[in-house]
């Protein structure tokens, strides 16, 4: 029975295919994690950690958990028809219902309603959170989206531009920031067009020479810029004040005819800010994605030869996806700046794969769902900031996101062609018959 | 390397094809290291006219595609492709997106559609290549994107109708049956509004019926001025298709002229069904069914000889 494996039966069950032996895997894992999430040991008593945590009462609990998550499994498997005919009803009826005349800007309507109230009821360090980490995070990863989601270039030194948008924003707007300033000071809105540039700039010239490269490399050699950005942030004291980072950058302000407003201390002028950025970002992008730019990065993702022989010059569209998110992940820079200290830490490669992680955990190419790939990761890890030590809060992400990513690769809100592309890939059909054959043609 | 163009080149031979000429080879050599994948290639072609090259697998038919569309560029030799007549561009050394943008389009021999893409997107994306309207315009949605838009559809629609497919306009391109997918690479390659199309083993992999309806698509295409240079193993197809056909073996071109004087060639023969044979009486109409006696998926490999 273990052998003969029905071909329907999913991933996890055909990997380790008994029950049994997955009750021992879970148990086994369960033992992993009360040691990882127990008390630590130290150089005296090295095996404290092991006692405290596999040698006490507190093991019992994750036993438990343990067997509960397995009986789960079990049940599910039994269960998985009566599920997956609930779960298209559920999916066929609501589809359905989207697609009547009038239902989507509704919807659209009602979750902005949502994310302009539901922020009132949060209290101070939540709203702060819903600036810094969610809506920020948010922007970043709409820019990045356009790189990874609708071009298919995997960018790891995204994070870059932000730090340039944030750098080029002290720059310019304060002659107290940095130790050099520019000449002519600015108003912190009038920096919008000025960092977008320098960022799309930047990604344009790190874009031209390396988007020749494919897959991994392009993927190194971004990661390396990011790295060399956030090196030379640290290092060149005389322009960036090195590793004491930006004090002190004007905060927005307006002052149009009667209307005189400074954005200050409050996180939620921020937050409105940002709402309204990502509104604005998010239509541009669904009319980017759906015209005929956005179906010429379709197609250099699908099939990078065959677009080049249709005709999509390819490195000039790759050069153009390139630079749309190295503008967007620039604003977000200009926001933060002008709302916080910042210092070359902010810019970590840490960072970066955060906004990889959102992308790709929300859905990469589509809109809603990198921005709830955004609100969800950001916010689990601040509530687990109170849940659990600070120190494991990694260990419960990391586990979040393995999760995820086995049982849902295509995201938490897929755009409909990412999904296709997964479930062609998966099929092993005609995509792969494409792939092999562009050894054909290839230089 | 400087490509020169044959009409200004004077000691290169004028197209030996009376007429308006479409594309003209002029000795293309290929080499990868020691291997010589064309040797010396010239073949001219007329505007308006169905062109079939033909020869057994390894001649160099695909290399000469690669070469023609910028995927290769060969070590020797010249191409000179004249979209409108007394208009003349040197192609090598272009890369295939601008090759394209003068008016060659092509196919590929293994299908290479966009999978994911709906049918219709597939040709939006041909057809697209040739509008105008630039990111910002389309992100604000201003009045030229939204024209190129409306034209694109109309345009992917009229050319899925031509080749067929309309009814399939919003199924994945994935999901179509084989013959169907081999419609749609025309359809897209007709979007980009090309004044010759390379197509690249169109009928590998169809069955009679499709390989009737397609036989007929490519009249009608030819029919409409667009020149077709065409590779194919399928020998009643090419016989009936082509006004002139060049046989290719081993990256030299063997025999060119009409589709009858070609089967009747000692050197065609010979290539086609090996040295031996030249003592048996070889009807001409035998020749056909060396080519299209194999199935799709082994095309590649033995040698055409063997199997006569």
């Amino acid at each position: 029975m273990t052998v003969n494996a029905p071909p329907s039966s999913s991933a996890s069950s055909t990997a380790v295919s008994s029950p049994l032996k997955r009750l021992g895997a879970l148990l086994a894992v369960s033992l992993v994690v009360a040691l990882m999430t127990g008390p630590s040991g130290d150089s005296p008593t090295p095996l404290a950690g092991v006692k405290g945590s596999i040698f006490d009462v507190r093991v019992f609990k994750f036993l438990l958990a343990a067997v509960v998550i397995w009986a789960i499994t079990l049940g599910y498997a039994r269960l998985q028809p009566q599920i997956a005919e609930r779960r298209a009803a559920v999916t066929t009826t609501s589809r359905r219902l989207f697609a009547r005349p009038g239902s989507r800007p509704i919807t659209y309507l009602l979750l902005l309603v949502l994310a302009i109230i539901i922020p009132l009821q949060l209290s101070p360090a939540a709203q702060q959170a819903a600036v810094t980490d969610v809506g920020i995070y948010a922007l970043l990863a709409l820019g990045l989206n356009v790189v990874i989601g609708y071009a298919g270039l995997l960018d790891l030194g995204y994070i870059a531009f932000y730090a340039i948008g944030a750098y080029a924003t002290a720059y310019f707007t304060s002659s107290r920031a940095l130790p050099t300033h520019s000449s002519v000071l600015f108003n912190p809105f009038a920096v919008f067009p000025i960092a977008l540039l320098i960022a799309a700039l930047a990604g344009v010239l790190l874009g031209g020479p390396t988007l020749r490269l494919r897959g991994d490399y392009l993927a190194i050699v971004t990661l390396g810029f990011g790295e060399i950005v956030q090196k030379v942030a640290n290092n060149a004291d005389g322009f960036t004040n090195g590793s004491r980072g930006a004090f002190g950058v004007p905060k927005l302000s307006i002052h149009v005819g009667p209307i005189n407003y400074r954005w200050g201390i409050d996180p939620l002028p921020y937050y409105y800010l940002l709402v309204v950025l990502i509104v604005l970002v998010m239509l541009a992008f669904s009319a980017l994605e759906r015209s005929r730019i956005g179906r010429g990065l379709a197609a250099i993702r699908e099939d990078e030869v065959a677009a080049e022989a249709t005709g999509v010059p390819t490195l000039r569209y790759k050069l153009l996806a390139f630079s749309i998110g190295a503008s967007t992940s620039g604003i977000a820079g200009v926001i933060f700046a002008t709302k916080q200290f910042f210092n070359p830490q902010t810019f970590s490669l840490q960072a970066s794969l955060l906004v990889l992680t959102i992308v790709i955990f929300g859905g990469m190419g589509s809109l809603f769902g990198v921005v709830l790939g955004a609100i969800v990761i950001q916010g689990t890890f601040f509530f687990l900031r109170d849940v659990v030590p600070p120190n494991d809060r990694y260990i419960y992400f990391g586990a979040l996101i393995m999760v995820m990513m086995i049982f849902r690769p295509q995201g938490l809100l897929p755009s409909r062609r990412r999904s296709q592309e997964i479930a062609l890939a998966e099929s092993g059909g005609a995509s792969v018959e494409m792939l092999s054959a562009g050894t054909v043609v290839e230089r | 390397m400087s490509p020169a163009l044959t009409k200004q080149s004077g000691d290169v031979a004028q197209p030996a094809v009376a007429g308006d000429v479409v594309l003209d080879v002029q000795q293309v050599t290929l080499r990868f290291g020691g291997l010589t994948s064309l040797d010396s290639v010239s073949l001219q072609m007329r505007r308006g006219s169905v062109l079939a090259v033909i020869g057994p697998n390894g001649a160099g038919k695909t290399s000469l595609f690669n070469c023609l569309t910028g995927a290769y560029t060969p070590q020797e030799g010249s191409v000179t492709f004249y979209p409108k007549p007394g208009e003349s561009v040197a192609v090598l050394g272009k890369r295939p997106h601008k090759i394209a943008r003068l008016g060659i389009a092509r196919t590929f021999q293994n299908i290479r559609l966009f999978p994911a893409l709906t049918v219709l997107e597939n040709v939006q994306v041909g057809v697209e290549t040739r509008q105008k309207s630039d990111a910002l315009s389309s992100m604000l949605r201003l009045p030229n994107a939204r024209r190129d838009q409306k034209n694109s559809v109309a345009e992917g629609f009229r050319l899925l109708e031509l080749v067929g497919l309309r009814g399939k306009s919003n199924e994945l391109a994935a999901a179509l049956p084989y013959g169907e997918q081999r419609r749609l690479e025309i359809a897209r390659a007709l979007g980009t509004v090309p004044s010759l199309l390379l197509l690249d083993e169109p009928a590998a992999g169809t069955n009679p019926t499709e390989k009737a309806e397609l036989s007929a698509l490519i009249r009608r295409i030819a029919d409409t001025g667009v020149s077709v240079l065409l590779i194919e193993h399928d020998m009643p197809l090419v016989m009936g298709l082509a006004d002139e056909v060049v046989v290719l073996n081993f990256g030299k071109v063997i025999a060119t002229g009409r589709p009858e004087q070609v089967q009747r060639n000692a050197a065609v023969i010979e290539a086609y069904l090996g040295a031996e044979s030249e003592e048996t009486a070889i009807d001409a109409t035998d020749l056909p069914d060396v080519g299209s006696g194999r199935l799709p998926g082994t095309a590649k490999s033995g040698e055409p000889g063997e199997s006569a």
